[in-house]
């Protein structure tokens, strides 16, 4: 996906000239509708914190939490929903904040890896810690996000129900055996 | 991804209305939507978030379970009454996609995502269903994903969705509103084959939107069974399905329902295959006589020959275990 370039970086380019060029026939408004060529105030709230931001409707909601908020924890992968390094949980449930748009998510409570460990780490931070649970590092962010929400789910029962229930969280470094070892912990723990 | 206009109505009428307008796109999970919004297969000059709309409800009686487009795919494959009711369809969910995917995408959503197909979802190549006339490179191409049943000379491409499958099974019904009012549509007949359009993709008219299905609760239905075949355990597309559902009584099979997936453009029905079945035991020679006319019509291309196969022996499997349940 082409990077989204925010409005103080902008330079014209042969795609946002073309882009202009096709604003000049937008479609009437809807009352109250955010228009395609300008940026819409919206309130998301992240960690218990309110973020009053002005996006473009396109802005995903990762995108958002990287490049406008600053949380960069939440990691791009592949920017499809097909590897899980986005995972945050909103309203207490997991997703991948590649597939939603952050304009779609105002007012929900949204956490992110950032807001998960109080003065310690979480349990489950602490499991992948003591297990071994990444290599490289770069899919952990959505790994912990998603066995948070596996154990309290109560998909944790077993190291099957584990594998099952983590599928859409990738690690390229094969570390498949110690996450699911950290995340067994964490569910004994945390049960 | 281009940019768009985005609302939210609080309406069904008004969104329908937003939803007619040229350009105009309905997104609920977004799941598929932004995906194909990014890599430029699709590009719409207003997204019109239905997320607000009241059709999230889940509504159980006796004769049928109703529910809201807007109801998540983890939230059904959970209840209670659909796992008790309509076990296909709970597994067919649960089957499909990831824990997160789940949690976002919607009922109404999974009905109208779109093809796989990886020529349709690279927008530098030709596709007769992204580009009517441009031609199909699958027809010759890396084919080992695409139909052997229901296709054309113009698009082998399969339908994706588990959900459907299960739904034709099951007998369901699609609500739909639109300009001119509601209206409902079998699943049976939501989706047409590719013929000579295969941009055409539902029998949905323009604008119009989903509002929810509705599953009639039968005998039959608490019988069925959803057998997905994948490349890998889990997390991936259907190369073969099986949506099932065997009444039996008096040690003769009463009433059938056979539905595959990932053969064919479409849930693919095999009334044949169910005729066999009905009003004999449930034994081998039954089975075989099913699986054989099962595939009487198959179309194989140069790589996807080995779906034939599997497909027999996957229902197979799926008959075999009414028969031990019994």
């Amino acid at each position: 996906m082409p990077e989204e370039e925010p409005p103080s970086a902008f330079t014209p380019t042969r795609r946002t000239v073309l882009k202009a060029g096709a604003a000049a026939t937008a479609i009437p408004l809807w009352p109250r509708e955010a228009s395609a060529d300008s940026t819409v105030p919206m309130s998301l709230r992240v960690n218990g914190k309110v973020y009053e931001q002005v996006l473009e409707p396109r802005v995903t909601l990762l995108d958002a939490l990287r490049e406008r908020i600053g949380l960069t924890g939440t990691k791009k992968g592949c920017d499809r929903g097909e590897c899980g390094a986005c995972t945050v949980h909103v309203d207490g449930r997991r997703i991948k904040s590649c597939l939603t748009l952050a304009v779609m998510q105002q007012n929900r409570e949204i956490t992110t890896v950032e807001g998960l460990a109080g003065g310690e780490l979480h349990p489950v931070q602490a499991a992948f810690l003591r297990r071994d649970g990444f290599q490289c590092g770069f899919c952990t962010p959505g790994q912990v996000m998603s066995a948070v929400a596996c154990v309290a789910e109560g998909h944790a029962g077993s190291d099957d129900e584990i594998r099952e229930w983590m599928s859409g969280n990738l690690c390229r470094c094969g570390c498949y055996p110690n996450i699911v070892a950290a995340v067994r912990d964490a569910a004994e723990e945390l049960s | 991804m281009d940019s768009f206009t985005y609302t939210r109505p609080d309406r069904p009428a008004d969104a329908v209305a937003l939803g007619t307008a040229p350009g105009s796109r309905y997104i609920a999970g977004g799941t598929d939507l932004l995906n194909l919004m990014k890599d430029g297969v699709q590009r719409h000059d207003r997204l019109v978030d239905i997320n607000s709309l009241p059709l999230n409800d889940v509504r159980v009686s006796d004769q049928l379970v109703r529910l809201g487009s807007l109801n998540r795919m983890s939230d059904v494959a959970a209840h209670r009454e659909v796992v008790r009711r309509l076990p296909a369809l709970a597994q067919a969910l649960l089957a499909s996609a990831s824990p997160q995917v789940r949690n976002m995408a919607s009922l109404g959503g999974n009905l109208l995502q779109r093809t796989r197909c990886w020529y349709f979802r690279d927008a530098t190549m030709p596709c007769n269903k992204r580009e009517p006339g441009s031609g199909c490179a699958a027809l010759d191409g890396m084919n080992r994903w695409h139909a052997v049943l229901g296709g054309s000379d113009h698009c082998i491409a399969v339908h994706p969705s588990d959900l459907a499958v299960a739904l034709t099974a099951l007998d369901a019904t699609v609500r739909v509103l639109g300009a001119d009012g509601p209206r409902a549509i079998p699943v049976a007949e939501f989706y047409p084959l590719p013929g000579d359009t295969p941009h055409v993709e539902s029998a949905l008219r323009p604008g119009e939107l989903i509002t929810g299905v509705d599953v009639p609760v039968t005998e039959l239905a608490g019988t069925s069974r959803y057998l997905k075949v994948r490349d890998r355990a889990t997390f991936e597309f259907a190369v073969v399905s099986v949506a099932a559902a065997v009444r039996v009584s008096g040690d003769v099979v009463r009433e059938a329902r056979l539905v595959f997936g990932g053969v064919a453009p479409r849930p693919w029905r095999s009334h044949e295959a169910e005729r066999e079945l009905v009003g004999r035991p449930l034994d081998d020679q039954a089975i075989s006589a099913a699986v054989t006319a099962l595939v009487r019509d198959a179309v194989p291309r140069e790589h996807n020959a080995f779906k034939v196969p599997l497909l027999q022996r996957a229902t197979t499997d799926v008959l075999r275990r009414f028969r031990r349940t019994r």
